[in-house]
């Protein structure tokens, strides 16, 4: 039985209890932070357990290096707790289930991750790509699975996720160049939270991006554009990744632009938070999340999640933002992508 | 028989008829169960003019006569049970007008849905008419025939509640409008302030007349259309949730699915409603109304929405729907066929858990299907299986399947939809006597010779 590494001392030695006092969702006073996370942890109910909305925000304000968003969701499912409506679950249960369908590319040492994300596909061309855009994996069977976070469903992640990683050892893969950043923040927090091992590299695709960029530099016309970044959920699993958007950035003369819900204040695509919270906030949340891009003067959405990408991309762009990928932005300073009009 | 030939090549040309095997043979079967029955000639008229003609020398010679549009009903319904002539409409293919303000587009009986469609939306995009999820070669004419249902079926009910006016050819030979046009140049009602005599043709399957023009109503066409996903997992619940979306009055089309494939559907009852706005406010007030009238669903977690990016939205948003193609192929053998009764909308949950028992039962993969029909006074209800062509077995399970629905059908207070010559009988084994005896005096009264489509709606 795989037990979450969450140590309750370190909590109780926490200064800040800055994974609920920060949180955008709840937003408690220090007090009633610590008095939730101790309710939390010994099992007992807490209101937390049936307002979080699941943003992953609380992984990554942890200042203590536990695990708070983890245990949360172990616990709602401990206590039959359904953040989202019952049959929503079901269907993302059985949507990503494994059903032989995956694809193998003529893998070399270093693989590509396309994970579940037939964007990859589109994504994964080009200068940036060559050499290795044939050595790929994807399909259900190399699904990282941390969505069901999303739905209090510790025991689905629990149950495939050893054999996703064995299914990936089993193809002798050595480097797994992860192009969905939240099949890395699984292996490299999720793995690590519940003690399975990882027996292959993982690169992330933003640090692969910033490498090849480097190796490309002569070949690169500075785009001189403006752009917010549509950090995402997931981003929260891997924050030690989010210089590289910068470096990236730099590299391609992009200007990330001054905003409110940067960095570690972020919002996200919500959704999940649509599905699960209902529209309202849904419809709060990007708003506030796209004002806060318009009115910072970007002109590109920048996303790092395809999904983020495909479930609001239309309405970034009838808010006046050219919605693009992190790599389609790469391959336009590439000049293998024509930069849009307007 | 060489003289009627002979006769035919004089009424429509020698390239419109034929009595060779190949087109026998194709003429003797649809793509559904029923057991194939050739004619013996095939005749393909041009005008309402030559179809008088055929109908008086099929009067003359006592030989059977079969209308047929698009063939597509599936459960044999334009298979020559005794021979003789089928008449094929698909020649007669003008659209001969389509009135702006009154709403309605007179069509000949050859006219696909698929064609009046692009007309539409290339000279009319204001406009727009009530595409069933048939392939597009479906003819307007012949989904009006068997009462077939389109995309704004929830809110405007059958297209035959559509039709505007008819022109017929008797079986006798004479040419009758019905309708508004039968004094008026006008074809904006079927009946009123007249009789309704419109419903002497529509569900009687060819066998009284034969319909060279229909008008059909047409409707707002608005500028967005969107698809919305509610998902719940109690069979019980359903009926209440589709009552309260009908209530808001606006969703235009209404469909629930409950269907083991593909896998993300699996255990759940897949809602689909369209909505249609002409701003994006519209839309989104039109949104937040679905969203408010199942809050109580969501709020105890039975019931949610499923956020379907935009990008893959158009399977759904297709028009016709692709699905039923989709599913005629999971068998590989591209066979498919099914009961659609139209039943209450209360009795919805039992006749899913009855596909159900029948899949298993008689070892068949299934998929079911609900459509609103007219603010939910019913639904058509489609117990639908596919299978092997190559595997007469599994054909013969399907026939059984689809019989026992058709049982089961009629024992719950439903009523099959274009019914196949076996559940025509078993229709008329359990009507009212009297009302079995009037339709018995209507089809003697149009019909004396009994040529029309003989085998169909044939009452003891």
């Amino acid at each position: 039985m795989m037990q979450l590494n969450f140590d309750p001392d370190r909590c109780a030695a926490c200064p800040t209890q800055d994974c609920l006092v920060r949180c955008q969702y709840l937003r408690l006073d220090r007090d009633t932070a610590k008095a939730e996370m101790e309710k939390i942890i010994s099992g007992k109910d807490s209101f937390v357990l049936h307002d979080c909305a699941t943003c992953y925000a609380c992984e990554e304000y942890c200042p203590m290096g536990n695990h708070p968003f983890y245990l949360i969701v172990e616990r709602q499912e401990a206590k039959g707790i359904l953040p989202a409506p019952r049959p929503v679950i079901k269907m993302w249960i059985n949507q990503c289930k494994p059903v032989g369908k995956f694809q193998v590319g003529q893998l070399q040492e270093r693989v590509l991750s396309f994970c579940f994300l037939p964007q990859s596909f589109f994504l994964a061309t080009g200068k940036l790509f060559e050499g290795i855009a044939s050595s790929y994996i994807y399909g259900q069977e190399f699904f990282c699975n941390a969505v069901y976070l999303h739905f209090a469903r510790m025991s689905v992640i629990k149950e495939r996720l050893p054999r996703v990683i064995e299914n990936i050892r089993s193809q002798g893969i050595k480097e797994l160049i992860c192009l969905h950043d939240e099949c890395y923040g699984t292996f490299n927090s999720l793995a690590q939270a519940y003690g399975i091992k990882v027996p292959f590299k993982t690169v992330h695709y933003f640090e692969y991006l910033n490498d090849r960029l480097k190796e490309l530099k002569d070949e690169i016309k500075p785009l001189n554009v403006r752009a917010a970044y549509f950090r995402n959920c997931s981003a929260r699993l891997s924050p030690g990744t989010e210089h590289f958007v910068d470096d990236i950035f730099r590299r391609i003369g992009v200007e990330r632009v001054e905003r409110e819900y940067d960095h570690e204040n972020a919002l996200c695509c919500a959704e999940i938070i649509r599905m699960s919270q209902g529209y309202k906030l849904a419809d709060d949340v990007q708003k506030r999340y796209l004002d806060d891009m318009v009115n910072a003067g970007a002109e590109y959405c920048a996303f790092n999640c395809p999904m983020c990408q495909l479930s609001v991309g239309e309405k970034v762009a009838r808010r006046g933002l050219k919605p693009v990928h992190i790599i389609e932005l790469c391959q336009m300073a590439l000049g293998e992508k024509p930069v849009p009009e307007g | 028989m060489g003289d009627i030939y002979s006769a035919l090549v004089d009424i429509v040309g020698k390239e419109w008829v034929s009595s060779q095997k190949e087109e026998r043979y194709l003429y003797g079967r649809d793509p559904g169960l029923t057991l194939p029955h050739e004619p013996d000639y095939v005749v393909m008229p041009r005008t309402a003019e030559e179809v008088q003609k055929i109908v008086r020398l099929a009067n003359e010679e006592k030989i059977p006569l079969v209308p047929k549009g698009g063939g597509l009903a599936l459960t044999g319904l334009v298979i020559p049970q005794k021979g003789g002539i089928v008449l094929d409409m698909k020649r007669m293919d003008r659209i001969v007008e389509v009135n702006e303000k009154a709403r309605y587009v007179i069509v000949e009986a050859g006219v696909t849905h698929g064609v009046l469609k692009s007309h539409l939306e290339r000279h009319y995009p204001h406009l727009r008419h009530s595409i069933p999820d048939s392939p597009p070669i479906a003819t307007v004419v012949g989904n009006a025939v068997i009462h077939g249902q389109g995309r704004l079926a929830q809110q405007y009910g059958f297209n035959s509640d559509l039709v505007s006016g008819l022109e017929v050819v008797l079986p006798t030979g004479e040419i009758c409008r019905l309708g508004s046009c039968s004094l008026s140049p006008y074809w904006f009602s079927r009946g009123a302030p007249l009789p309704d005599l419109t419903g002497l043709f529509l569900g009687w399957f060819g066998t009284t007349g034969v319909i060279t023009r229909l008008a059909l109503r047409l409707y707002p066409a608005k500028k967005m259309r969107d698809v919305m996903v509610f998902l719940a997992d109690k069979g019980e619940q359903v009926p209440d949730i589709l009552l309260r979306l009908v209530h808001t009055e606006m969703v235009e089309d209404l469909l629930v699915n409950f269907q083991p494939l593909p896998i993300m559907l699996q255990g759940n009852y897949n809602m689909l409603m369209y909505i249609t706005g002409d701003t994006e406010e519209e839309m989104e007030f039109k949104r937040k109304m679905l969203w408010e009238t199942l809050w109580d669903y969501f709020e105890s977690r039975d019931g949610g929405f499923m956020s379907v990016p935009e990008i893959m939205k158009s399977p759904y948003l297709a028009m016709p729907s692709k699905d039923t193609t989709r599913f005629a192929d999971v068998r590989k053998g591209g066979g498919f066929e099914y009961s659609g009764p139209i039943i209450p909308l209360e009795k919805y949950p039992d006749f899913v858990r009855k596909t159900e028992e029948l899949a298993e039962k008689y070892r068949l993969a299934y998929s079911t299907i609900g459509r609103v029909i007219a603010a939910g006074h019913c639904m058509m209800f489609a117990f639908a299986f596919s299978f092997n062509r190559a595997d007469p077995d599994e054909m013969a399970r399907v026939k059984e399947a689809l019989h026992e629905a058709a049982r089961f059908s009629i024992e719950q207070g439903g009523v099959p939809w274009k019914p196949n010559v076996s559940e025509q009988k078993l229709i008329m084994e359990r009507m009212d006597p009297v009302t079995l005896r009037l339709m018995k005096l209507v089809k003697q009264s149009l019909d004396p010779s009994g040529i029309m489509n003989p085998g169909n709606w044939e009452m003891p």
